[in-house]
């Protein structure tokens, strides 16, 4: 038994693994290290917002309103005193948040719908895919501003809102992924002998589908940061005054004429931090399926 | 062909009817008492129970759903709360200036984004393909929100080229009011057009009969455009559908930057207000935008593709 191994094992050359496939990717292009930088940068910002923010992001002052960028305030003051930088470092924690709960909460949900749907098929497959259909004829923003309509805004209602716009698109995936290996010679031994249908999904089908939905759970992170500046900005996301880049934006436009300052800010900070997640996310899917990079 | 229209017609029925199931569960069922969210936490019971009354919130859920259905079927959704105008009539004024600012805009999208992804395609890996790379790129990332303030404050607060809000009345002056907004959307629009332009020219170009063109001696440009722009439509035509509604979903935040009536903009404050009929006929009318622009997108598809019409 030990030499057959060893035999094999000198024959076939051993299979590049997974990390070294992606750290090669991502440090082989000088735009994917830029932005590996800058989400290092917005974790340690998000994290140590209390150390890193000069001045309390809720406390207003009349004396010092509309502040143009000064030493004191980098960014200036909005129309309520508050120091724009420190409401920035603030809101950061909010885009990091729920750029990385609601992807992997939609994963979770999307995958059990799509496993389940793709395993037992009939009935059930039909209810599924036709509603997991109909929600992906609509863009990703319009139905969350729409859930978001009904529910309000809040913390708890934009991850909720987030996570449903998503979940389609994982039920996708992980349905068609579930139809493909559930006729795999080891799935149909396992039911053969009787393995209960719940280890079977667990044990023998949910890690054989996982890289595809790792790869879109990366590439929506970005459009999770996107969607809840979309909905801050609406008034349906993160409600005033706890700070996000959205509301920021929003809060700015009500004061175009005192300072633009606050959208420039803000406005710069969710297109570094979206073009860079969007880099990583395109440098990890095309280590795992090199086809798809030109 | 006529079959195969009729069988798309008669699959927009069920689809019509299962996104207005939809949408009736999200307004009935989703967590939150629809008279407490229109009326606030702080209403009396009686105000709670005459609210429920007049919204008809005491009938058993499926005469609620029929009631709904026959509302929308038959164009009457109510009175705003708020002002107590129709909420079909409120629709009827703010729906042209959405469909005009998304034509527009779209329109703006192809004719920027053809041209840039045709110009990358052959000038493949060269400096006019890392051009459009990186103006994709950005237009992926920067929030259109965001871009539209910036055209705000740039065009019409500081240079004031452009009026800072409204929509206009006139052909001309609406058109001069849409330019701004729509151009914000139309730059996210042509990033995201040019690159499959790009991608599904470049896929074209590999064929067999573009070097059986070249061969032969066909014009370089006769190629590109005759023999790979026009095979090149059809996965650009799915494309168009998507780009369409992302535009239509951009316009919400689009007519709050630039303060333009609009469908977005009537949601949005109707939720600002708690206007519930309003959210709903907002809510229904997105829906059906949805629904229209991928019945007609498949429409387009017999148009663009002969092979499809012979089926």
């Amino acid at each position: 038994m030990s030499s057959i191994y060893e035999t094999s094992s000198q024959l076939l050359p051993p299979e590049p693994s997974l990390l070294r496939a992606i750290k090669g990717v991502m440090f082989g292009r000088p735009g994917t290290i830029a932005a590996v930088v800058i989400i290092a940068m917005l974790v340690i910002v998000a994290v140590l917002a209390p150390v890193l923010a000069p001045y309390d992001p809720l406390s207003q002052s009349m004396l010092k309103i509309n502040r143009p960028p000064s030493w004191a305030n980098w960014l200036g003051t909005d129309q309520f005193g508050r120091d724009v930088l420190s409401r920035m470092i603030y809101g950061s924690r909010n885009s990091l948040i729920f750029g990385l709960i609601s992807p992997f909460s939609a994963a979770l949900i999307g995958t059990t719908l799509g496993v389940i749907a793709g395993y037992f098929g009939g009935i059930i497959d039909r209810v599924i895919s036709r509603v997991v259909d109909l929600l992906l004829a609509f863009p990703e923003l319009l139905l969350a501003i729409m859930i978001a309509a009904v529910l309000g805004g809040g913390f708890w209602n934009v991850i909720i809102v987030i996570t449903i716009a998503f979940v389609p698109g994982f039920a996708r995936v992980a349905r068609a992924q579930t139809l493909s290996i559930k006729h795999e010679p080891y799935v149909e031994a396992a039911i053969s002998v009787g393995v209960r249908t719940p280890v079977i999904i667990f044990r023998h089908i949910v890690p054989n589908i996982m890289a595809p939905i790792v790869v879109l759970m990366m590439l929506w992170v970005a459009s999770a940061i996107r969607l809840e500046a979309s909905l801050s900005f609406l008034g349906i996301g993160t409600q005033a005054p706890n700070p996000s880049w959205g509301n920021i934006i929003k809060d700015g436009l009500n004061n175009i004429f005192g300072s633009p300052w606050p959208i420039i800010g803000a406005g710069t900070a969710i297109t570094l931090v979206v073009l860079a997640f969007n880099l990583v996310g395109d440098a990890v899917r095309d280590a795992l399926d090199p086809s798809t990079s030109q | 062909m006529s079959r195969y229209l009729l069988f798309r017609l008669a699959d927009a029925v069920p689809t019509v009817f299962l996104v207005l199931l939809l949408v009736f569960i999200a307004m009935r069922i989703l967590p939150g008492d629809p008279a407490i969210a229109a009326l606030g936490d702080m209403a009396t019971a009686e105000q709670l129970a005459l609210f429920r009354e007049r919204m008809g919130l005491n009938d058993p859920l499926w005469l609620q759903f029929i009631m709904f259905v026959k509302g929308v079927l038959t164009l009457d959704l109510g009175n705003s709360m708020m002002s107590n105008q129709s909420v079909v009539g409120l629709i009827l004024y703010n729906l042209p200036y959405t469909i005009e600012l998304t034509i527009v805009a779209m329109l703006m999208g192809l004719a920027a984004g053809v041209p840039l992804g045709v110009l990358a395609a052959t000038h493949r890996n060269k400096l006019p393909d890392s051009g459009v790379r990186v103006f994709s790129l950005v237009g992926y990332a920067i929030p259109d929100f965001y871009l539209g303030a910036l055209l705000l404050i740039t065009f019409a607060l500081n240079l004031g080229w452009f009026p800072i809000n409204g929509g206009g009345t006139d052909f001309a002056s609406r058109m001069y009011h849409v330019f701004l907004p729509a151009l914000t959307l139309a730059f996210v629009k042509a990033a995201f057009i040019g690159r499959l332009t790009r991608t599904s020219l470049l896929e074209v170009l590999s064929k067999d009969y573009v070097r059986t063109a070249r061969a032969k001696g066909v014009q370089e440009r006769r190629v590109i455009y005759r023999h790979g722009l026009r095979n090149a439509l059809l996965p650009l035509t799915t494309g168009l559908g998507l780009s369409m509604l992302a535009t239509l979903s951009g316009s919400v935040a689009i007519e709050m930057v630039f303060n333009r009536p609009g469908i977005g903009k009537l949601l949005i404050n109707a939720i600002a207000e708690r206007d519930y009929a309003v959210i709903q006929g907002g809510i229904v009318v997105f829906a059906m935008f949805v629904v229209v622009i991928n019945l007609l997108m498949d429409l387009l598809y017999i148009v663009v593709d002969p092979r499809i019409r012979m089926n």
